[in-house]
């Protein structure tokens, strides 16, 4: 652990390239090198120290060559994710094993087994962005204190050498050099910079907070990753469907029983022709082009206990429309307007005599709740005997049905009449009639339907989204420090019959020399050389 | 200061290796149940039975309840009943409960399937899905073994085989 | 109204083009000799055109906008064009700021082609569709058109750099890489040709095919079909196509394509025998007399410029509107993911500038793949990949 004390007294900590106070090179090479200013020349501590597996660790992380690795790697991994479409955007219906191998052949069989279906959520991949996110904190730690340090005790007066090896550097020869300083400290302060002076050195300096930029992004990046992080925990996340027919209450998922929806009416709505002579053209060739999609519903908060499937006392909080970009919020959570279906609510069939083709009274069945029996008067009624909402076939040929949900009802109605009192059988399905005993003397004609719209709403509950602003406002500010504003410096000496002039700025060369130039005007200072362009320009 | 920096690099380090961890242990966890697990209290319900009976889970603190959710077209629920029947006729009075949950279909089609079936233990109906939903059941069937405290001591998706694994559970949560 | 809009878009159009032989001018006369007078009116002139093309096209937007009552920026169309008319927004302001007129040679090309290029796409007005009906469609999109923008700018003067650099005494590595991203840009031009010519004659053929979900569908070719769908049948039109594509790609995107690649190596070809070198070997005297660090500094401050207005229209403003059309700010559609990797590639652009010293050459390489990606999402990512912004498609 040696310590290096400068000729200027300063002492710094192992591993300076340049003083830290008067920007020697400590070193010992003279070379000019354009790197060296990156960091004010400060000791990286990581590249310094290197023992333990901690140390190596560390190490690892802080350098900004694996920090670049690991965004190239994110990057080409993200766009490989692309190639096909991930798992949520493929039809739910379908098993995603099938699907890949079916529509994309082998490709399609390497990318499920490779797991690229669900890449973004894979372990690996959060793997990937959380080194990215542990880079960016050893990163920032491990420069961000150095440099603090050596921008702090930055000193007025520096090594000859430092000055010699700026980029910008010039010597003016003449008398009268004091009415220059003058002048050009004037004109240094109409520019806004700071002026410090120590004997017959002189350090102006602007913009130094942009340094600060990148080390404030990072941390907005940190905060952002964090939030991320904690999406994971339960809680802080809700994210639910809520498919509502219209007319239903509901519960709505997700809130505990707290809270109740009811759809009262959905509306969709198209473009007109007529609505609008701009429109014209578009719409005479695409048909149709949706206008609104809009479902009116009603909240309502549960009062009491919450005990699912007993009684439910309601207070209505609410009536609101709910439409796509103008969600519903209420306590943390919000319902948004995602998508609707139109689904078979109610059939209606006639009972008839199949010789007189008499219509002796209609039965409108609700499909959600079918009665057991319908009296139609006269002495005849239907029977319910059995109900299928989503008919099929099982294997030995039996009807059966294969879910709860009205997808393709089927009866078995016994219709009863003064002539039948023991009732005769038919069976019903759509399109399709079958008299299991025999010819009957009546027949329940289809006369029908009833539809309703199904609203799909999501809800989400999401407690991590002030961090995720947060930390994108930090980004943001981080990003405009570093990218909008420069850090420059300019240090002048003066000695016997000469002014020295060294100029650094950390970007913005070409600003930056057209600001010296209107500084350095009528001063009778020579504009300084860039060395870039007397060095040549092989880099 | 060596030991300083060491001591530094390392809470730091730790630090994130253990967010990082967490944070990947719960995405994977996050596949999971989205219902109580074993060894959570189950959530109370009350509802009605075949008979207009009103049932709260609650209620039958002290012994030992087998809730199985259920539905007609769902062909192992209906294979399981007869064992589930069995048992209730056998557990019955050694303080074993058995609550058969349909998740909801009509009044017709639960009337008819019970016509066709002689089924002793209440069978109710969770029209709105709550219960279903507190519960977190996806396939079916599915069935929870309650003890006489109320906590949940077994979760079984997919359908009871035979006899002793029928009885098997009865033993379990018996008080 | 629209039939203004219509044509102040073509006369900003037509002046942009115009524009470019003086630009030329403007940078010849500059390598005989500095300093004269009779050379600085001919970049005078062509920031007159170019500042005139410019009202044009804003006219353009306005009238369009008032037409339509919404920020004309909700289909391909509309967004090629403002992303044009920002780039020059962008150019003008970074000739304010650094009085290149190489750099008007460079990006008024790739103006009048994006212009052209839009002119491919329906330039019907179309009503907004519910999740497009809210002010964060302009908000976002203006924002990130204009990011964009700046980063062209990064690229054009990257290629100025870059024609001026590689060396053409030889065949090697970097000139065939610069080959090829000439090549690219003149197969726009190409697809442009082909597409007006074969509208010209009003072709088209038709197929039928059953789709991956069992649903019938008809296709309609405008190009006649060098490589047809997957197992579909011609129904009308008069060639039988040589080959057929395989399920997983789009037949007739992947057509297009080969047509417009093959107009593109003819012309590549032609300019070759007349030029009788590398195209690169032809522009590099006239990027003699310009200042490598100039370039070099126009097109890094472009970025650091650029970058921060692209991740707060494309990832911020996103993400705000995300979260209120969609519920969430992130959901790894193809197009959010495509500006991710922007971000990250501009980012790691950064990087390595900043700490590992990659000036020059180098840099340039990067700003042009950086602008190769945001091309890609562009054109590639709505028309090829399907997401939730292909609405924004055609």
């Amino acid at each position: 652990m040696n310590e290096i004390k400068c000729e200027c007294g300063h002492v710094n900590p192992f591993g300076t390239i340049l003083c830290e106070s008067c920007g020697k090179s400590l070193s010992g090479t003279e070379e000019w090198k354009p790197s060296d200013m990156r960091y004010e020349g400060s000791a990286r501590r990581s590249q310094t120290y290197n023992r333990t597996i901690v140390d190596k660790i560390w190490n690892f992380f802080s350098s900004v060559k694996v920090a670049i690795w690991l965004l190239v790697i994110t990057l080409i991994v993200s766009a490989a994710g692309t190639i096909l479409p991930q798992k949520m955007y493929i039809p739910p219906s379908v098993s995603p094993e099938t699907f890949y191998g079916e529509n994309y052949g082998w490709f399609g069989k390497v990318y499920y087994a490779l797991g690229l279906h669900e890449l973004y959520s894979q372990w690996w991949y959060m793997l990937l962005l959380a080194s990215i996110g542990v880079s960016l904190c050893i990163c920032s730690l491990d420069r961000a204190v150095p440099l603090y340090r050596a921008l702090k005790s930055q000193g007025v007066r520096r090594h000859e050498s430092f000055l010699k090896r700026q980029r910008l550097f010039g010597v003016t020869k003449g008398e009268n050099l004091e009415e220059a300083v003058v002048k050009l400290k004037e004109n240094l302060l109409k520019k806004r910079y700071r002026i410090r002076e120590e004997g017959n050195a002189i350090l102006a300096e602007k913009g130094r907070f942009s340094r600060w930029g990148p080390y404030v992004n990072h941390v907005g990046l940190i905060i952002f990753l964090f939030g991320a992080m904690l999406r994971f925990f339960p809680g802080m996340y809700v994210d639910e469907v809520l498919a509502i027919k219209e007319g239903e209450r509901k519960e709505i998922p997700g809130t505990g029983g707290k809270y109740f929806l009811e759809n009262k009416q959905f509306i969709h709505e198209v473009y007109d022709k007529n609505e609008h002579e701009a429109f014209a053209a578009a719409l005479e060739k695409k048909g149709q082009i949706d206008k609104n999609f809009q479902t009116d519903v009603v909240l309502y908060k549960r009062s009491g206990d919450t005990v699912p499937g007993g009684e439910v006392k309601l207070k209505k909080e609410k009536e609101e429309s709910i439409r796509v970009n103008e969600p519903l919020k209420f306590d943390d959570y919000a319902l948004y307007q995602m998508d609707f279906r139109p689904i078979l609510t109610g059939m209606s069939f006639l009972l008839i005599d199949k010789e007189t083709d008499e219509e002796l009274g209609e039965v409108r069945i609700d499909l959600d709740n079918p009665e057991s029996r319908y009296d139609l008067g006269n002495g005849y009624a239907v029977e319910i005997l059995d109900y299928f909402p989503d008919f099929d076939l099982n294997e030995e040929g039996l009807p059966v049905t294969r879910s709860k949900a009205p997808h393709n009802p089927a009866f078995v109605f016994e219709m009863k009449a003064p002539d039948r009192p023991d009732g005769e059988i038919s069976f019903v399905a759509v399109q399709q009639t079958m008299e299991p005993y025999g010819n009957n003397k009546y027949k329940m004609q289809f006369s029908g339907i009833e539809t309703k719209n199904v609203s799909v709403l999501t809800v989400r509950k999401d407690l991590t989204l002030w961090i995720f602003a947060l930390g994108g406002l930090v980004f943001l500010v981080g990003l405009a420090l570093g990218s909008y504003w420069n850090h420059r410096r300019i240090w002048i000496q003066k000695r016997e019959q000469e002014i020295w002039l060294a100029a650094h700025t950390n970007k913005n060369w070409f600003g930056f020399k057209r600001e010296l130039k209107a500084v350095l005007a009528g001063t009778g200072i020579n504009e300084p050389q860039d060395r870039h362009e007397t060095k040549g320009e092989s880099r | 200061m060596k030991k300083k920096r060491l001591l530094i690099r390392a809470s730091v380090l730790t630090i994130l290796a253990a967010s990082v961890i967490m944070t990947i242990y719960a995405n994977l966890a996050e596949g999971g149940r989205s219902g109580p697990e074993t060894g959570d209290k189950a959530p109370d319900f009350i509802l009605t039975d075949q008979n207009g009976q009103r049932h709260r889970l609650s209620e039958y603190k002290g012994q030992g309840v087998l809730v199985n959710f259920w539905a007609t077209y769902c062909e192992p629920c209906k294979e399981e009943m007869p064992l589930l029947e069995e048992q209730y006729r056998k557990y019955k009075n050694e303080g074993v409960h058995i609550l058969a949950v349909n998740i909801g279909e009509t009044d017709v089609v639960l009337n008819r399937f019970l016509e066709r079936h002689e089924l002793s233990f209440p069978v109710l109906n969770d029209r709105n899905q709550e219960v279903v939903d507190a519960f977190g059941v996806n396939p079916l069937p599915a069935t929870f073994l309650i003890d006489k405290e109320g906590t949940i001591t077994g979760i079984h998706e997919g359908p009871i085989l035979n006899e002793k694994m029928a009885a098997e559970m009865m033993e379990k949560i018996k008080p | 109204m629209i039939e203004l809009s219509e044509n102040l878009l073509m006369i900003a159009f037509i002046v942009y083009l115009a524009a470019i032989p003086f630009f030329g001018g403007a940078i010849r006369q500059k390598n005989i000799s500095k300093g004269k007078k009779s050379l600085k009116s001919w970049v005078t002139v062509a920031m007159i055109m170019t500042v005139a093309g410019f009202a044009a096209h804003l006219g353009y937007f306005i009238t369009r906008w008032l037409a339509a009552g919404f920020a004309p920026v909700s289909n391909l169309f509309e967004f090629i064009t403002f992303f044009g008319w920002c780039i020059v927004a962008a150019f003008i302001l970074i000739f304010y700021l650094y009085k290149t007129p190489a750099l008007g040679l460079a990006v008024m090309p790739v103006v009048v082609i994006l212009l052209a290029y839009a002119g491919m796409f329906s330039g019907d007005i179309t009503p907004l569709i519910p999740p497009l009906q809210t002010h964060w469609l302009q908000i976002h999109v203006i924002t990130t058109a204009l990011g964009q923008a700046i980063l062209a700018i990064s690229f054009a003067s990257a290629l100025i750099l870059l024609i001026k650099k590689v060396d053409q005494t030889k065949r090697n590595i970097s000139n065939i890489c610069l080959e090829a991203i000439l090549f690219f840009i003149i197969s726009v031009i190409g697809f442009i040709f082909v597409t007006v010519a074969f509208n010209a004659l009003d072709y088209s053929a038709s197929f039928q095919r059953t789709n991956q979900f069992g649903a019938k569908e008809t296709i309609e070719y405008k190009m006649p079909p060098v490589i047809g769908p997957n197992e579909g049948k011609l129904t009308a039109g008069q060639f039988e196509p040589i080959l057929e594509a395989p399920a997983i790609i789009d037949a007739k995107k992947l057509n297009t394509v080969i047509w417009s690649f093959s107009a593109g190596i003819i012309l590549y070809i032609l300019m070759r025998i007349i030029l009788r070198k590398r195209i690169g070997a032809a522009l590099k005297p006239l990027t003699g007399g310009i200042n490598e660090e100039l370039v070099d500094e126009i097109s890094y401050r472009s970025v650091l410029i650029g970058f921060p207005i692209f991740t707060l229209g494309a990832l911020v403003f996103g993400m705000i509107w995300a979260q209120i059309a969609w519920s969430r700010f992130w959901g790894w559609d193809p197009k959010e993911v495509w500006a991710l990797i922007t971000w990250l590639f501009y980012a790691a652009f950064l990087h390595l500038r900043l700490s590992r010293g990659w000036h020059g050459e180098r840099s340039a390489w990067l700003a042009v793949i950086g602008f190769g990606i945001i091309m890609f999402n562009l054109v590639a990512v709505n028309l090829v990949i399907k997401g939730l912004h292909s609405y924004a498609g055609l």
